[in-house]
């Protein structure tokens, strides 16, 4: 009988793996089942431009089907729940789906409510998000708009999708307003509850550079407790406030909601926990993992859902065979940063090694931790590469899922 | 890594002081190392969040963050913050003798 392998969501992750295990079966040894809510796969990383007038909501949205290879099945409903006692997902439309293997591929969710006063008065109005295609629509409009006064943009907590994405939207602010003749008249402040303005200590550094060079106020260690519209201002829950004109706010974060009522399978938060090597689910033993709906240490970001394909991808194949599972992930990202003025920064680190400078991949390739134009060339190029190459699961020339280590400077020695 | 004598004990701390060894914590230290942090007393809730953080440290190698604590622990965050006023994640987890909660990357 063919193995019957499930796949819930359709972005990134879901896609690129449902695209390389079809080319490792026939139809006849495997039927591929994909699941999503809806058909609009949007390619993220636009997100952050769209805000900016760089690009327009319809250019980074594609139908998540036509993403898939042939003889894979788009199933389009919400997810009930997964019942990993009888290795069945159910379905909101009324289908069970029977698995031998499933894969979780169902990214976060953003949870605005969870923050006092957020989706309140001024909502959409005074305070956005550009982690939604409506958030970043919305917000284009109001920054067109906005012609002096306090911009303040904020993480509320972690886990966020791209952590490095709120650090690009105050650059591309900072060049935004420049552009238009009135970075004068705008005060730009980036509040985040990080002790500094980003997680991995040498990177921070450099970033945290970048912002006194580019005259934007860093309120490190802010955590949100209320966002108040109407007021214009953002209160911490140790009583500190920041008032502002303008709030662009990144919402919590949490696992898809079938998550919560699937038994083990996810943490306090809908997050899955899994072997950060295997990407194996703790909760059973034929569910898997990638992307941003895992409880593994690493960035939640495009680079690294690509990068743990084919460990998925590898794994599937083993369990199904009755093999051992490939420890193969090393919690490889990369992500090009923009720092505005057409210029971006390029960071490349895994679970155990820091960001470093030097080139990637190899001692001639792009810089690393400095700006640079070929970096920025390097990020627009991405979207052809997005659909074209990643989305349909080919492995890039170049860019293996393990860290490259030849090109960079300050490598601990073993 | 440093040393520190708490409760007449010596115990093992890293450069941001804390614990190294989870295992050789005590409550009586918990009470020391709570008025190094500004609180006199240890109330019924302080000691909830404090034990809650060691059981999660043990079951899965890192504590808890403040979001984790606030949907698991009992406690809401709002009285997280009135417990631990200096950032609940660190502070509790330097009273409850386990290392930096790894949070999120």
């Amino acid at each position: 009988m063919a193995h019957r392998i499930v796949i819930l969501g359709a972005g990134t992750g879901g896609t690129l793996v449902a695209n390389r295990l079809r080319r490792r079966y026939s139809p006849a040894e495997a039927t591929i089942t994909v699941v999503d809510q809806d058909d609009r796969h949007v390619y993220q990383p636009g997100l952050l431009f769209v805000p900016f007038g760089l690009t327009h909501a319809e250019d980074i949205v594609r139908p998540r089907g036509k993403q898939l290879r042939g003889a894979i099945g788009y199933h389009q409903s919400a997810i009930d729940r997964v019942d990993l006692e009888s290795d069945t997902v159910h379905l909101v439309d009324g289908t069970d789906l029977a698995y031998d293997v499933l894969v979780v591929a169902t990214g976060t969710r953003l949870v605005p409510e969870e923050t006092e006063g957020l989706t309140g008065p001024g909502w959409r109005e005074k305070v956005f998000d550009f982690y939604s295609l409506e958030g970043a629509s919305a917000l284009a409009g109001a920054l067109a708009h906005f012609e002096r006064g306090r911009l303040v943009v904020n993480v509320v907590d972690m886990p966020i999708k791209c952590p490095i994405a709120p650090l690009e939207f105050v650059f591309l602010a900072d060049w935004y307003f420049h552009e238009r003749g009135i970075r004068d008249q705008v005060t730009i402040t980036y509040a985040t509850p990080l002790d500094a303005a980003f997680t991995k200590p040498v990177a921070s550094a450099t970033l945290g550079s970048l912002l006194v060079e580019k005259g934007i106020e860093i309120v490190p260690e802010f955590n949100t407790g209320e966002v108040d519209g109407a007021g214009g201002r953002l209160i911490a829950y140790d009583e500190r406030e920041i008032p502002f004109d303008l709030a662009v706010v990144v919402p919590l974060h949490g696992g898809a909601a079938y998550v919560e009522r699937s038994g083990d399978l996810g943490d306090e938060l809908g997050f899955v926990p899994a072997d950060p090597h295997t990407l194996r689910s703790v909760a059973a033993p034929n569910v898997f993992v990638i992307g941003d709906a895992a409880a593994i240490p690493t960035s939640k970001a495009g680079s690294v859902t690509h990068f743990e394909g084919e460990t998925v991808e590898e794994n599937v194949v083993r369990f199904l065979a009755g093999e051992p599972l490939e420890a193969g992930f090393d919690g490889h990202a990369n992500c090009f940063i923009e720092t505005g003025f057409k210029k971006a920064l390029l960071i490349d680190f895994n679970y155990e090694t820091e960001p470093l400078a030097g080139h990637f991949p190899l001692a001639v390739g792009l810089p690393l931790l400095k700006e640079s134009r070929l970096n920025h060339l390097g990020k627009l190029m991405f979207q052809w590469i997005y659909w074209h190459s990643l989305l349909p699961g080919r492995d890039l020339p170049g860019l293996g899922a393990a860290m490259p280590t030849a090109g960079k400077s300050g490598l601990p020695t073993a | 890594m440093t040393t520190a004598t708490l409760a007449g004990t010596t115990v093992e701390l890293d450069a941001e002081g804390f614990f190294a060894e989870p295992e050789t914590w005590t409550e009586a230290m918990a009470v020391e190392l709570a008025h190094a942090e500004g609180i006199d007393e240890l109330t019924d809730q302080h000691w909830t969040v404090i034990h809650f953080m060691r059981s999660e440290y043990f079951a899965k190698g890192t504590g808890p963050t403040v979001r984790a604590l606030g949907k698991s622990s009992g406690v809401s965050v709002k009285e997280l913050y009135q417990l631990f006023p200096k950032g609940p994640a660190k502070m509790a987890a330097r009273i409850a003798g386990i290392p930096k909660p790894k949070g999120c990357i």
